[in-house]
């Protein structure tokens, strides 16, 4: 290992930028869900096949998802950074890249959270509605419960595409493993630093893969 | 009391409107098993969707116990199909509830107590036989085991109606007994007024007191079982109650004659008292007699010789013992 490698994981700043990736990728996911999955749930339900369609709303919100998914992340970060400052009162560090990182992942996480409440059987929200289940109880007592499997793999997809914009977020002043990786390993030529990051990422996205995935075993029944 | 007046059903789709069901007018009394069968497409499965307003008709009304339910609120409809049960040919139980939580489903909708609600749940899934497989889930239990926790689940609001579509068709056939005898055994206890879709003739003959065959959209002919099946008079009616592919094939040319029994004249040995009495050989070439609660209906069709004076005497005896008769050919 280099120099460099031994002073910063001696000062601490290496373990304070897996802190501050994991810290970051975290909170994005979960505030991305607050968003993301009423926006997600309102999706498919509105559509025109689902259980209450408003078309209108529904094309609205799909085009405005549409066109926050279709601006790559680099540039949206750039663009809303101004916005992130307005919000938490700086356009520097985490809290900044916190708020565009939710910008960007919220619209991905509504169409996660979409096509997984799509997948459930028309069947089974037939007979919901045959019992006179309201809308409202459809989705809290079918849609959400039956979809529960579904929905939690497609949160580990969304946390570990969110994982990956952070490291994006380290080129423009955010903290984190992209940082680094940028900073002391590109930067200064410290191919050691660059490697040890790109293993620590590996590492971190395997252990939420691994328990996503065990959690959604467990909890679908479907399986016997 | 059901009521269907007038209803028609008409879907716009991009080819164009399609008029699923036309002028059906239809009265479930309570307290029976009321069948409607028909083929694919004929549009049975809509018309079972507009009694509980599933699909909305576009003409017409549907009346249960006097109130129309077209004109009912959302909120209103909503605790209507609460007392209306229905079970459906793909089960559709919730996957991720187990037995006990499918049949609390309702009961949890309906805003009964939780304690209330799983000892209500515990009486029904003993009644349909699955009281050992309590926790399971959808996914350990056979197809027939789903249906069953689907009739609980049904049952689970004391609905006065029960409405089954297809319920059988995914069944095999000993399955498709059982849950018929279910079925059957709570019409008479619990008074249930159950009202049956099927493609399937069996299905009617065994558990259903009234009958309507459906046929392009319309109602082609309804009544008793016993008279629609003793003497289908729609072309439908005869298609589905006699198949007519077995018979033509039988028939070679020579004089055959279709025997009607109805119910009355099965008890006695027609067949044998006509030979005894004639003295004339017949050939059985096709004979389908069912057990319609208790009594005997069906046909058989008989090849006469070819000579008239041997076939003169059948007739005459059938003529003068009031059996009635077709001639085939």
């Amino acid at each position: 290992m280099s120099e460099m490698f031994h002073s910063l994981w001696q000062n601490g700043i290496i373990q304070t930028g897996i802190w501050e990736t994991i810290y970051m990728t975290f909170i994005s996911t979960l505030v991305s869900y607050a968003i993301g999955l009423p926006m997600g749930i309102m999706l498919s339900v509105t559509d025109k096949d689902g259980i209450c369609p408003i078309l209108w709303l529904n094309r609205i919100v799909g085009f405005i998802v549409n066109i926050f998914r279709s601006i790559p992340f680099i540039i949206l970060m750039v663009a809303f950074l101004p916005v992130a400052k307005l919000i938490v009162g700086t356009s520097l560090g985490n809290r900044a890249m916190v708020v565009v990182l939710i910008i960007a992942a919220a619209p991905y996480v509504a169409r996660m959270v979409e096509s997984s409440i799509k997948e459930v059987d028309k069947g089974i929200i037939e007979a919901a509605q045959a019992m006179g289940t309201s809308t409202p109880k459809i989705i809290l007592k079918v849609l959400i419960p039956e979809a529960k499997p579904s929905l939690i793999i497609g949160s580990v997809i969304s946390m570990v595409t969110i994982l990956s914009y952070s490291a994006m977020a380290g080129s423009i002043g955010g903290g984190g493993l992209g940082k680094i990786a940028i900073s002391y390993g590109y930067q200064r030529y410290n191919d050691d630093i660059t490697w040890f990051c790109v293993v620590i990422t590996i590492i971190i996205v395997q252990i939420i893969q691994e328990f996503g995935g065990f959690l959604a075993h467990k909890t679908d029944k479907r399986i016997v | 009391m059901i009521e269907i007046k007038n209803l028609g059903k008409t879907f716009k789709t991009s080819f164009g409107t399609v008029k699923a069901l036309d002028n059906i007018n239809l009265t479930i009394s309570d307290g029976e098993i009321f069948g409607i069968i028909g083929l694919s497409g004929a549009g049975k499965s809509t018309l079972v969707r507009c009694i509980n307003l599933l699909e909305r008709p576009t003409e017409g009304d549907v009346v249960l116990d006097g109130k129309s339910l077209t004109a009912l609120s959302k909120k209103e409809l909503l605790k209507v199909r609460q007392s209306i049960g229905m079970i459906f040919q793909g089960f559709n139980l919730l996957e991720q509830r187990n037995v006990l939580k499918n049949v609390c489903y309702p009961l949890e909708i309906a805003g009964v107590k939780k304690a209330e609600a799983e000892k209500k749940a515990k009486e029904l899934i003993e009644l349909v036989g699955l009281s050992d497989r309590i926790l399971s889930y959808p996914s350990q239990l056979s197809g027939g085991q789903k249906q069953r926790v689907a009739i609980a689940r049904a049952l689970a609001t004391n609905p006065k109606y029960i409405l089954c579509d297809e319920a059988t068709s995914a069944l095999d056939p000993n399955t498709t007994q059982s849950i018929l005898e279910l079925l059957k055994q709570i019409n008479k206890t619990m008074g249930v007024t159950i009202v049956v879709i099927t493609h399937e003739m069996k299905v009617i003959e065994q558990i259903c007191d009234r009958v309507a065959v459906i046929d392009n959209s319309k109602i082609a002919e309804f009544g008793k079982v016993s008279t629609v099946f003793s003497s289908p008079k729609s072309e439908i009616a005869k298609e589905l109650i006699l198949p007519k592919n077995n018979t033509n094939a039988c028939i070679t040319g020579k004089k055959s004659i279709r025997i009607v029994f109805d119910g009355e004249k099965s008890r006695r040995s027609v067949i044998a008292d006509m030979i005894l009495s004639t003295q004339v050989p017949v050939n059985i070439m096709f004979a389908d007699t069912k057990d319609i609660d208790g009594i005997a209906y069906g046909h058989m069709i008989l090849e006469l010789p070819d000579d008239d004076v041997q076939a003169g005497k059948i007739f005459a005896y059938l003529d003068s013992n009031g059996i009635s008769y077709e001639r085939e050919v």
